[in-house]
């Protein structure tokens, strides 16, 4: 009875941290949101065995190698192939549809994308839709690691059952097994899909605008900082987009508390969908 | 470990006061009827914010707010994230989201990995609830059928908080109100007729603070 709980990281230890990583790595994370970045930095510290932040900061003080290391694990990377399929749905008859309407190409941004499932899951549903060769697609991540887990393709095998299941409610139809070939306890996926995919390197924190677009997708994301830097990212998100483009976040982020949202009409509330009206 | 239900059922009237400012509940498999009565008879004027983390279907995002809604005086939100914190509101963790807290009024969620196999996880509001409202905190853990919510009651006690845990003799699967009751010191151990009365008597204490 009565455990002792594990102590608390303080919040001034957390500000030494980001101070420490913005000095050395340049880059940011004193406007993350402040439970779940504690929750990053706890586990990092259990992973590690480290036995306080303090040790934290002199491994990354001490040691360039492990920041990459450090920020595969501070970023949350947890994702599905047709995450809520309702949304793919919309995507599918509705937005996409739209955008062809006056364009002959697409250009789409995944603004955070992670291991790569809701990219696979575009290709999967341009090519269905036979436009896959209109499509330039450009994926970032802030974690190279997860960019090139991205880039391969491949899951495990237990996580098809769930990718399978949304497929079937995003497209309607019964499986997802002729997109990859199950080697031991994975599923390696088609390359052809992603092969005109481009991969980048993109930090939405510090990184600038670097192109156009008709589509952004930024789901669960944002979630991670807190209002105000939710707002400088938007900001960017909104310069990203072509008057009339789309901007798609996750089914329970909201643009109400933020500056800009009058640039923005919303399209579908449901699975949030926003449509840039004003530059 | 002493004998609960002699020595704690009746003292709750006790430990009413006007010091406390939110309510954080949290409950898993059997507690569904247990949450929907409680929602039944606090009055819709109750002041203090209440947070919800019940385990529940992770892809089934509609249907279950309204499900508790039908018999609730109030109105019950599943929070957008970074959504303010309003005197009286009450907020259900969403599907497949965890629901925690910050400084300044807000509640942000995340879609990071299960915690207790759980996402929403009860440990994550609770926890957070406490780093909020310290000592100003009631947590009440319901039935359940995992651990999930003892190291959150641990923290609520560390703060300070009120802690309430559903008898484990009332409840059908009470392996969540005996993880807590083995975790950390439990203030009260209730029915949940105790609890509603509880929360009846905290309304009385509160509503004009």
């Amino acid at each position: 009875m009565n455990q002792v709980p594990e102590k608390e990281i303080e919040i001034a230890e957390l500000r030494k941290l980001t101070q420490v990583i913005k000095d050395k790595y340049d880059f940011e994370f004193k406007d993350y949101a402040m439970s779940s970045f504690k929750r990053r930095i706890k586990r990092i510290l259990e992973l590690y065995k480290f036995k306080t932040v303090d040790k934290l900061v002199e491994v990354l003080e001490s040691t360039p190698e492990f920041f990459e290391e450090f920020l595969s694990e501070i970023t949350v990377n947890v994702t599905e192939m047709f995450r809520d399929p309702t949304f793919w749905k919309v995507l599918r008859e509705q937005i996409i549809p739209n955008i062809l309407l006056n364009h002959d190409k697409i250009s789409i941004w995944h603004a955070g994308c992670s291991s790569g499932e809701e990219v696979f899951s575009m290709a999967i549903m341009l090519r269905e839709m036979e436009v896959l060769d209109k499509a330039k697609i450009i994926a970032t991540d802030i974690d190279t690691a997860i960019i090139n887990k991205a880039k391969l393709g491949t899951y495990s095998l237990k996580n098809m059952d769930l990718n399978s299941k949304n497929y079937e409610k995003a497209m309607g139809k019964a499986t997802l097994q002729k997109y990859y070939q199950e080697s031991g306890n994975e599923a390696i996926l088609d390359k052809s899909l992603v092969q005109n995919v481009s991969y980048r390197r993109h930090d939405l924190v510090k990184g600038g605008v670097f192109s156009k677009f008709d589509l952004v997708l930024c789901r669960n994301v944002m979630i991670y900082f807190n209002q105000s830097l939710q707002n400088d990212v938007l900001i960017k998100l909104h310069e990203s987009l072509f008057k009339y483009g789309y901007l798609v976040i996750g089914s329970k982020e909201s643009l109400i508390w933020c500056d800009i949202s009058n640039k923005f009409i919303v399209v579908n509330n449901e699975e949030k969908i926003y449509k840039k009206v004003k530059d | 470990m002493q004998s609960i239900g002699e020595k704690m059922n009746n003292n709750y009237k006790a430990s009413i006061s006007d010091k406390y400012k939110a309510v954080v509940i949290g409950g898993s498999a059997g507690s569904f009827q247990s949450i929907t009565k409680i929602l039944s008879i606090i009055p819709s004027d109750f002041p203090l914010p209440m947070f919800l983390c019940l385990h529940r279907l992770k892809h089934v995002r509609n249907g279950f707010v309204e499900a508790l809604s039908i018999k609730s005086n109030k109105v019950i939100v599943e929070p957008y994230d970074k959504e303010s914190i309003k005197r009286g509101g009450v907020y259900l963790a969403p599907a497949n989201y965890h629901m925690c807290l910050d400084l300044g009024n807000t509640l942000s969620l995340a879609t990071d990995e299960l915690v207790n196999n759980s996402r929403p996880a009860i440990d994550l509001t609770f926890d957070t609830s406490a780093y909020v409202y310290r000592e100003k905190l009631v947590g009440i853990l319901l039935s359940g059928a995992n651990k999930d919510g003892a190291a959150g009651m641990a923290r609520v006690k560390e703060k300070n908080g009120l802690t309430i845990v559903q008898d484990p003799e009332e409840s059908m699967i009470n392996a969540m109100p005996n993880a807590a009751l083995a975790a950390t010191e439990i203030d009260l151990v209730l029915k949940v007729d105790e609890i509603i009365d509880f929360l009846l008597l905290l309304h009385q204490k509160v509503k004009n603070v």
